[in-house]
């Protein structure tokens, strides 16, 4: 496949967009990083903070194991390097929301280096162009509290629920070049943030946000000077974002002007960027290591439980399905490409397999179909998700089955199906209730196909003239006349038996 | 023992005979309390106590006369009524590490070293006085005015005297005999030098022997709780009720307390006592020399060996600390912002910034303000490295130099402070000369070694005189048991005539 680069078409000719993200994911973990207080997101203000949150006087951080071990189990999923040895280092400024007056953060070492994801610029399509976007670091950080300016006319409110909550900044090399593969960074990288469930991902509470650094140049020359727009929150917008602040700054430099680095907000209602506050007014942010913590040091058992730890990521599982499973390239990645329809799926596909006391790659292929085309269509149709689905992986097994050893038809199974939605019946249950079960009773069939016959004679006439594409009318007709219920192999056979 | 009517003879008491006379029945616990309580009552003139509770005296005492009438195994501390440094917070007691910031400032919880003596069965007298944020040699810088010693010079000169600093309330009150034991911090000689100034003793003991978890932080790296008292004993008494693992505190050390006082011996047979070329500077206080050299003799009539050591580094200490302290102070007082606690001014139509500026401005002493610069200007982008890491550098070669030294010797002898007791107001306009003060001290502490303070005698002018003993890392023992020597041999009786 030919790879188009995405270029700006400038009055001057073609410009290339460099791309980096500074992705803020909150760690997944009961306790906030430095206290043990809760971390639940939603929780009425100020209910979740401890002493240490709201920086008492004489109070003192103690990290939280399990917020290291998700940022190294993070690290290693994306192949990187995991600093035995780190630091926290304390960034000092002045705002509300910053009890301490300094969040606790890594700037000069930080707990992962260098490493790497691979992205597909279209995940349908496994043939489409793959690229790999190189990984800085990952550190580990304190979250702020949050200003509310709407509870007063002229006074602000704190809440300081998700101060000194964890998060991984993790920082990727300026390797991206266009918004689509900013937006195939994003997706990939949170979905292995989900599978190794490091930080949930849901971009609209919060718990993952971009800061997007831009900047443009001709084809292959000097970098330009970037702007970051800070806090992005869903894929769509850091595309919006990026396309925005690269046609701007391509104008700017055609109208003969300069980029100014700056920190720039993106309003989400107009899809513009706009200035925030730039490097003049930066805060020097007085960094120091924060002589209230050791430096941390990770032994070696602590690292081997962590790779023993971490799941089957996504790239390795979609090579499986695809080679062990014999699924098609493309629901091998849709399949895979969230850690909840994987899980879905292999919950299917093992008791598929049980009740059927088949192996996995033999009911792999249905299973897949199933629950691509009835279950995500049916999901799609009532406005759900696979979480609160109201059909179990147990029950689509049970259907999968029921069709597999002949005791419904897939037409059945469709109804089935429905009923199943709507009632939250168990299927063998609804067959056995609603009759539906099909019936291979030679009898009763080959009356239904006398029936049929002596009711169309001119289209026997027909069929028998040469016109024996009315096969499938007759077929229908039949299983018509026995309610959908008749084996429609046995049905074939009479039929054909019949006309003959 | 005294006459239990006697309240007089009860506060001249030192810790271990209020311990034993309480336990043996020579007098109970209330008695001990009241005692103490009135000598508070009537010694305002010296301004030691920021607050006093005498209830949480007598209420500690009839705990303890209860315990002891019902035959139960009494706490090691039962019957003993001490001073709390107001840097420590305490639960529902005013704590304001003497600045107007914390003025009002109650805090819902109690420090970790707090808690234990109280758990030992401890009363609190009140909350001593200090200089501001603990930063000062002469306790000038309280907002609640400065402590007045209750030493005098001879020959009718009527001076105020500084009582050292920043545990300036703990050393007056000791010395007055307002409590017979208190606790201090030290962060560059802060136990040290105002025991030195008024007689008694006082260790810091080796970093992270103490929780610094609920003391109001100066500068994190350096700050360590020690006990001040009369006697080597009574120190080493005390410490086994404060120090322990803090698993609040990162800094905290995980290792048993040693059993001190049992292991109390003054035989120093075996031992070498190194005594440091550099302390001894061209124009070095005659009388102090002088004192320093009967040291030398006392140790060597102990049994100790005595040998010239070299710490090569110690002229850069001073500015090494001035460098490093008031960097952590800068970020440590942060908090202090009027947002959540104490002090907030808000003046009319101000905006955060305002508030910042005001509530800062009026809650922080000029010594504080001071450092807040300094700490500020020294981790500015284009200083950081020609400040913080150059003295992060020294830092290590001070702590080098002391472990080469200990490789020919096991303590080390040097006097406490560069001179006697000065008065009030005689340095307060050269911030330069009052930093000298810390000349012996900020060394042991840049390395965190444990260094005590014992009195050796007075001057021509009737004022004390003290030296100091460093040691090797957790080594408090041997430290304390030269002290011991020292004290047997010093023979130092002299006491402040009453005045106030």
């Amino acid at each position: 496949m030919t790879q188009t680069a995405y270029r700006i078409q400038g009055a001057t000719g073609e410009w290339e967009v460099v791309i980096g993200l500074e992705v803020h994911a909150q760690v997944t973990s009961k306790a906030k990083l430095f206290s043990g207080a809760a971390t639940a997101f939603g929780a009425e203000p100020n209910t979740q903070v401890s002493l240490v949150d709201a920086a008492m006087p004489g109070m003192l951080p103690v990290p939280n194991r399990e917020c290291i071990r998700q940022a190294v189990r993070t690290g290693m999923a994306i192949n990187a390097q995991i600093n035995k040895w780190s630091r926290f280092d304390r960034k000092n400024y002045f705002y509300a929301d910053l009890p301490q007056g300094y969040q606790i953060s890594q700037l000069y070492h930080p707990i992962v280096g260098e490493g790497e994801i691979e992205i597909n610029l279209d995940e349908k399509n496994p043939d489409a162009q793959t690229k790999v976007i190189g990984v800085e670091r990952i550190h580990v950080e304190q979250d702020a509290g949050k200003l509310m300016h709407d509870q007063h006319p002229t006074r602000s409110y704190v809440d300081l629920n998700r101060s000194g909550v964890a998060l991984m900044e993790i920082v990727s090399r300026p390797d991206m070049r266009s918004p689509a593969e900013a937006g195939a960074y994003l997706s990939k990288l949170r979905t292995i943030l989900r599978y190794v469930g490091s930080c949930d991902g849901n971009m609209d509470q919060g718990s993952m946000r971009a800061d997007v650094n831009v900047s443009v140049r001709k084809p292959g020359g000097e970098l330009g000077t970037r702007t970051e727009t800070k806090n992005v929150n869903s894929v769509r917008f850091v595309m919006q974002a990026i396309e925005y602040e690269a046609s701007r700054q391509v104008d700017v430099l055609e109208a003969g002007g300069k980029i100014v680095q700056e920190t720039r907000l993106f309003d989400p209602d107009k899809g513009e960027t706009r200035s925030m506050r730039s490097k003049e007014d930066a805060h020097d942010y007085r960094y120091f290591p924060d002589p209230d913590l050791l430096p941390l040091e990770l032994d070696d058992a602590f690292l081997e439980e962590c790779r023993q730890s971490l799941p089957e990521l996504p790239d390795a599982k979609r090579k499986r399905y695809e080679k062990d499973l014999g699924l098609s390239a493309y629901n091998a990645a849709v399949l895979t490409a969230e850690a909840d329809t994987a899980r879905w799926f292999e919950a299917l596909l093992a008791e598929g397999a049980r009740v059927q006391k088949k192996s996995e790659g033999e009911v792999a292929k249905a299973s897949a179909n199933w629950l691509l085309s009835e279950l995500y269509g049916a999901l799609n149709r009532l406005g759900r998700t696979l979480e609160d689905s109201p059909v179990t992986p147990e029950d689509g097994a049970e259907l999968l089955a029921l069709v597999a050893d002949g005791t419904i038809s897939g037409t059945i199974a469709k109804q089935v199906f429905e009923i199943m939605l709507e009632s939250g019946g168990k299927p063998a249950q609804i067959v056995e209730e609603k009759g539906l079960r099909q019936t291979s009773d030679t009898g009763a069939i080959e009356a239904a196909v006398a029936k049929v016959l002596a009711g169309n004679a001119d289209k026997v006439e027909q069929y028998r003239g040469g016109k024996e594409a009315l096969f499938g009318f007759f077929v229908g007709q039949t299983m018509k006349a026995m309610q959908g219920k008749a084996n429609p192999q046995v049905v074939n056979e009479l039929l054909k038996k019949a006309l003959a | 023992m005294p006459n239990s009517t006697d309240k007089n003879a009860l506060t001249d008491l030192t810790v271990a005979e209020i311990r034993d006379g309480f336990r043996g029945g020579a007098f109970s616990a209330r008695e001990v309390a009241e005692a103490f309580n009135a000598n508070v009552a009537a010694a305002k003139a010296l301004n030691a106590f920021i607050v006093e509770t005498p209830e949480k005296a007598l209420e500690a005492a009839d705990a303890a006369d209860r315990a002891k009438a019902a035959g139960e195994a009494l706490k090691p501390l039962a019957g003993v009524p001490i001073g709390m440094k107001d840097l420590f917070c305490t639960e529902g007691v005013q704590t304001t590490a003497a600045s107007h910031m914390l003025e009002g400032f109650t805090p819902t919880y109690e420090s970790t070293v707090s808690k234990k003596l109280w758990d030992a069965g401890a009363g609190m007298l009140g909350k001593l006085n200090l200089d501001q944020f603990a930063m000062g040699s002469s306790n000038e810088t309280s907002y609640f005015g400065n402590v007045i010693s209750p030493w005098k010079r001879k020959g009718g000169d009527n001076a105020a005297l500084a009582p050292g600093g920043s545990s300036g309330g703990s050393s007056a009150a000791i010395a007055a005999r307002l409590c017979p034991a208190a606790t201090g911090t030290d962060t560059g000689g802060s136990i040290r030098q105002p025991a030195a100034f008024t007689g008694i003793s006082g260790i810091k003991p080796t970093y992270g022997r103490c929780s610094r978890w609920g003391i109001v932080a100066f500068a994190s790296s350096l700050d360590q709780a020690g006990p001040m008292a009369r006697t080597v004993r009574d120190n080493a008494i005390l410490l086994e009720s404060m120090a322990g693992f803090d698993p609040k505190d990162s800094t905290s050390l995980d290792l048993e307390v040693p059993r001190w006082e049992a292991g109390l011996s003054s035989d120093l047979r075996g031992r070498k006592v190194g005594i440091p070329k550099e302390y001894r500077p061209d124009g070095l206080n005659a009388e102090i020399a002088a004192l320093w050299d009967r040291g030398i003799e006392w140790l060597k009539d102990a049994g100790a060996e005595v040998v010239e050591v070299s710490l090569p580094h110690t002229q850069y200490a001073l500015p090494t600390y001035y460098i490093i302290a008031p960097a952590e102070a800068s970020s440590n007082l942060a908090r202090y912002d009027g947002v959540r606690y104490g002090q907030r001014d808000l003046p009319d139509g101000a905006g955060l910034q305002d508030m910042y500026a005001a509530t800062r401005a009026a809650g922080f002493g000029p010594e504080v303000k001071r450092r807040i610069m300094i700490g500020t200007y020294v981790l500015s982008a284009g200083f950081y490295d020609a400040y913080y890491t150059q003295a992060q550098k020294v830092r290590a070669l001070i702590a080098r130099d002391f472990e080469l030294a200990f490789e020919k010797c096991d303590l080390l002898l040097t006097p406490t402070a560069p001179s006697a007791s000065f008065a009030l107001g005689e340095k307060q306009a050269d911030p330069l000369a009052m930093y000298l003060n810390d000349v012996f001290t900020v060394p042991a502490s840049l390395a965190g070694l444990p260094a005590m303070a014992v009195p050796g005698g007075l001057d021509a002018q009737g004022l004390p005189l003290g030296l100091q003993i460093i040691g090797r890392a957790l080594d408090e023992q041997s430290v304390l048991n030269a002290g011991l020597a020292i004290e047997e041999r010093a023979g130092f009786a002299a006491r402040p005539e009453k005045w106030w």
